[in-house]
């Protein structure tokens, strides 16, 4: 069978969509391929071009993978512009020269950016904003110029006016309407988004009519308005809105609308059926679609009406928006202008935070019609499901917008109440259906593989949530459990194994095993019942029955480095130390030829010990009067603090003196991850603490307490759970706190996640702690006091016992150190060699 | 009744490294035998003893002796400190790369001592 041949007119994200769709749909096997691209580069990620300013390059914004058009027979002309239909002969010609003859033809031109006729308008110093090549040449500009402005307070303006912020310009925005965003907000929403903006360091001019543009010596220098107010500047941005590309539809006689597009049917085909039209150069019952998810569903329709995939028909678009402008959320979807008869609205401001969030619903208040948010989007996929599925709404429907009410979770419709024709993806156009068939019939059991299967939450990620919540529900329905179970040796969460030790009064891992487990264990379970053996016994890590289960960190009690040689660091409480302190661990590393770095958490590390050289090394430490650190353990490492009201002028507590307190009350104490805390002495928060697993903060009135707080990975703020309390309420709320966390959290679990996962969070984590919902708070003191009473320095024990010692050497059977190590001098220390200077070490060439 | 062990020729000479008593119950020492470290390893708390080589092909250290064991679907292995590549303690195949598979060595317990050939 001989191929038929179509060509795509236009390699932007549309075109680009859809090439993929039908290599997607296997129709490059009845189909040649050939693509003209007028710009000099191929598809790019148009909608985050302000990224260009912020780091990212051409090469970062590309939407075409390496090799891919080539792998496909894609024939794709780069810089050559398409500019010729004739549709007698059936064929396209390029500036180039170059004839094709089509079968069918894709139009996908896309639009233009609308330069209002003002007088001036093409003096050097006016863009447009649209192509990298656009940018580039902003870019060239910028460099002699201070001031930027952008006409046109859009979407795409305020996108384009980060651009120029980006670029260090002092920055403009000028609107012709009174408000930014005019198509999308409200004017309640409009002043938030202004505030927010301006506070930002965007000036905004609303109800501008610029009536010329002025120049000195060719170049730009200021812009007039109608009111006669005048703004300086050295460059203008047009982004005044966006026309369609349909010139080369006009040329060969294809219906066109009377403001421009290319007029196209349900099945996006022009008035000639063998040539389609997409994107933002079709117009679709008198409307230009300018977002880059109707043009991707037109691209999905055509693709499917090409492969004979049924009668696929586009039907118009939800113009449903949510983006971040400048830093700023803002979101708009459905009837934002209560244009439905009888709807009624609901709306917060909070002029504050800048947050401004409005609902509109029906007259009867059970369905939800659209909104607005401004500042905070956050619940824009809820009430999108909410409002496309037509459910439901609480009796009360402002909860929607407010934080939920006491003791009450939140009003969230779980993913399973939806159906199956939601759409989760807008961006990709998925459905639920479509990603539970996914799930299903290739068996996916992670995110990544949701994601490359069906491309759900490929774009801009903000259905990612919903599509994680989806596959967890599939897969408990499928039972494919989802597995807590610690591994394939216990058949239990680390949970409910504390639960067993605790109850059952198990004391060691063989007693576990033999009762409730398989197998011989493994690295995974059995540091997990290791360390919940010690959170409820607190027993020496190293007596025989639990030195197996140990991690080798807390084997040989310290942090093993990536040579094999080990990390020493003491107890240094609060990070307050001695002069003379700080002499002994200077000498120790001297004599040790120790390298020595400060911690984050003000403490002194000690590094490239050998696991023969610890003992040595800790019986220094513990003679002049130190202790663990406790660095190697899944514990409580450090509680950082200020100087506070003792030396700060500014310190309203004694910070120092709580931290030691704090650090020397929960030493040793072992968790289901580490644990780090902090005390600042006033509100400047020098510690840091809101950034630590619990966290306090000196008030004028005594101590706030903060909770779950991350840095790491995904850094989070801690939560503040209770004000101005005194010390004793402190800690004893912290007792309560650490011990629910060791009881329910799973295993390499840290509190900021493990509070994430708690249903009800930190709302339902103060009544637990707090007001002792569970009735546990007692139980929960004791078994803190326990682990208080039970302390001791893990070094001292093994220092005061040879047989322990004995495992401290590298080779059983000869006294000798590891010969493999090899160190390296840099900045007058040692450090491990790289693999490439070991050999010129052992040969004599580097020392 | 003779036994024809078919590396029993390879092996020349068992080097004794110490009294089983020194390698607590499910955990490791490593030895020096004729100038290569030597991982050894005591499942459970009788006899069972295996030998592999003490290098981790993934840190490139002389690690492995530190690493915790247990089984995976039966089979005996150490997970790497440093990185956590699983080990077969039988055969020195990596779990988690087949690509990868480290020497393994004869070692036995005679009247309580372990004994190693390389």
């Amino acid at each position: 069978m001989t191929k038929k041949t179509l060509v795509v007119i236009g390699n932007g994200m549309v075109g680009h969509k859809f090439l993929e769709q039908m290599i997607a749909k296997k129709a490059i096997d009845d189909w040649h391929l050939v693509t003209f691209c007028e710009e000099p580069r191929v598809a790019y990620d148009r909608v985050n071009l302000s990224g260009f300013f912020s780091g990212k390059t051409a090469a970062d914004l590309t939407l075409v993978e390496p090799g891919l058009y080539q792998d496909h027979n894609i024939q794709i002309y780069v810089g050559d512009k398409a500019i010729r239909i004739d549709r007698d002969h059936k064929t396209v010609t390029s500036a180039n020269g170059i004839t094709i003859g089509y079968d069918n033809v894709v139009i996908a031109t896309g639009s233009y950016p609308f330069v209002p006729p003002i007088p001036g308008k093409d003096t050097q110093g006016t863009f447009v904003y649209r192509t990298i090549d656009d940018l580039e040449a902003m870019a060239a500009h910028a460099k002699s110029a201070k001031v930027g402005v952008v006409i046109g307070g859009g979407l795409l303006g305020l996108e384009c006016a980060n651009a120029l912020k980006h670029m260090g310009l002092e920055t403009h925005v000028v609107e012709f309407a009174p408000r930014l965003m005019p198509v999308q907000v409200d004017d309640a929403g409009g002043t938030v988004l202004k505030n927010k903006i301006e506070a930002l360091g965007v000036a905004v001019h609303a109800s501008k009519s610029t009536t010329a543009i002025v120049s000195e010596n060719g170049r730009v220098t200021k812009m007039q308005f109608a009111d006669g107010d005048e703004l300086q500047t050295d460059m203008i941005v047009f982004s005044a809105g966006i026309r369609p590309r349909d010139e080369i539809a006009r040329d060969c006689g294809l219906a066109v609308g009377d403001r421009g597009g290319i007029v196209i049917n349900d099945h996006c085909q022009t008035s000639d059926p063998d040539i389609y039209a997409i994107g933002e150069c079709a117009l679709y019952d008198n409307r230009i679609y300018g977002l880059v998810a109707p043009g991707y569903t037109m691209a999905t329709v055509v693709a499917d009406n090409l492969c004979d995939r049924g009668s696929n028909a586009f039907t118009g678009a939800d113009m449903s928006t949510k983006l971040k402008l400048l830093g700023v959320d803002v979101a708009s979807f459905g009837d934002a202008f209560s244009k439905t008869s009888g709807a009624k609205e609901f709306a917060i401001i909070d002029s504050i935070q800048g947050i401004y969030k409005k609902i509109v619903v029906d007259e009867s208040g059970d369905r939800l019609l659209g909104g607005i948010l401004v500042g905070d989007a956050s619940a824009y996929g809820n009430l999108l499901q909410l409002m496309q599925n037509q459910i439901v709404l609480p009796p009360h429907p402002e909860d929607l917008l407010l934080p939920p009410r006491e003791g009450q979770s939140s009003f969230a419709m779980g993913v399973e109440s939806l159906p199956d024709t939601a759409q989760i993806c807008s961006c990709n156009n998925v459905t639920k259906g479509q990603i539970c068939s996914a799930i299903q019939e290739q068996g996916l059991t992670d995110i990544a593989s949701v994601k490359k299967c069906t491309q759900a939450g490929t774009g801009c990620g903000g259905c990612v949530p919903l599509v994680t919540d989806l596959l967890k529900d599939q897969l408990k329905k499928a039972g494919v459990e989802v597995k807590n179970h610690l591994c394939e040796h216990f058949a239990y969460s680390r949970q409910e194994l504390y639960h067993l030790i605790r109850t059952q009064k198990i004391e060691t891992f063989d007693q576990l095993l033999a009762g409730h487990g398989q197998g011989k264990g493994c690295e995974i379970c059995k540091p997990a019942v290791g360390s919940i053996l010690a959170s409820a016994w607190n027993d020496y890590v190293l007596n025989p029955p639990h030195v197996g289960l140990q991690d080798t960190n807390d084997a040989f009690l310290a942090n093993i480095q990536k040579d094999g040689t080990y990390s020493v660091i003491p107890r240094i409480p609060g990070g307050e130390i001695t002069p003379d302190r700080l002499i002994v661990l200077g000498e120790v590393a001297k004599e040790f030829g120790l390298y020595t770095k400060i911690t984050g958490g003000q403490r002194i590390d000690l590094l490239g010990a050998r696991v023969d050289q610890l003992p040595l090394i800790w019986k220094r430490l513990i003679d002049a009067g130190f202790e663990s650190g406790h660095a190697y353990g899944k514990a409580l490492r450090t509680v950082k603090s200020c100087v506070g009201s003792t030396w700060c002028r500014f310190g309203v507590q004694d910070s120092t003196s709580l931290a030691i307190e704090v650090e020397l009350r929960y030493r040793g104490l072992r968790a289901p991850h580490k644990l780090k805390s902090a005390v600042s002495g006033c509100t400047r928060e020098c510690a840091e603490a809101q950034s630590k697993d619990f966290g306090i903060i000196a008030t004028e009135n005594g101590w706030n307490l903060y909770v779950c707080g991350n840095g790491g990975i995904r850094p989070q703020h801690a939560q503040l759970i209770a004000e101005d309390i005194d010390k004793e309420t402190l800690i004893k709320y912290i007792d309560r706190f650490l011990m629910f966390y060791i009881r329910t959290a799973n295993r390499l679990e840290r509190t900021a996640t493990w509070l994430n996962k708690l249903e009800g969070g930190i709302d339902y984590l103060k009544q637990v702690v707090i007001h002792d919902s569970l009735g546990i708070c007692d139980e929960l003191e004791a078994e803190m006091a326990h682990q208080v009473e039970t302390y001791a320095c893990e070094w001292k024990t093994t220092i005061d016992d040879p047989t322990k010692l004995m495992r401290f050497r590298h080779f059983v059977n000869v006294d000798q150190p590891d010969p493999s190590l090899v160190h390296v001098e840099e900045r007058g220390q040692k450090r491990p060699a790289f693999d490439d200077e070991k050999e010129l070490v052992i040969t004599g060439e580097r020392s | 009744m003779i036994q024809a062990l078919p590396t029993q020729s390879l092996i020349n000479q068992w080097v004794t490294i110490c009294p089983i008593e020194q390698i607590l119950p499910n955990t490791g020492v490593c030895a020096l035998v004729e100038g290569q470290q030597v991982a050894v390893f005591r499942v459970g708390d009788g006899t069972e003893i295996y030998a592999l080589s003490n290098y981790d092909p993934f840190s490139k250290a002389f690690v492995l002796s530190r690493g915790i064991i247990g089984d995976r679907n039966g089979i005996p292995k150490v997970a790497s400190p440093i990185y956590k590549q699983n080990f077969n303690l039988q055969t020195g195949q990596c779990l988690d790369d087949e690509t990868v598979r480290i020497p393994t060595f004869a070692v036995r317990v005679i009247e309580m001592q372990v004994q190693v050939s390389v």
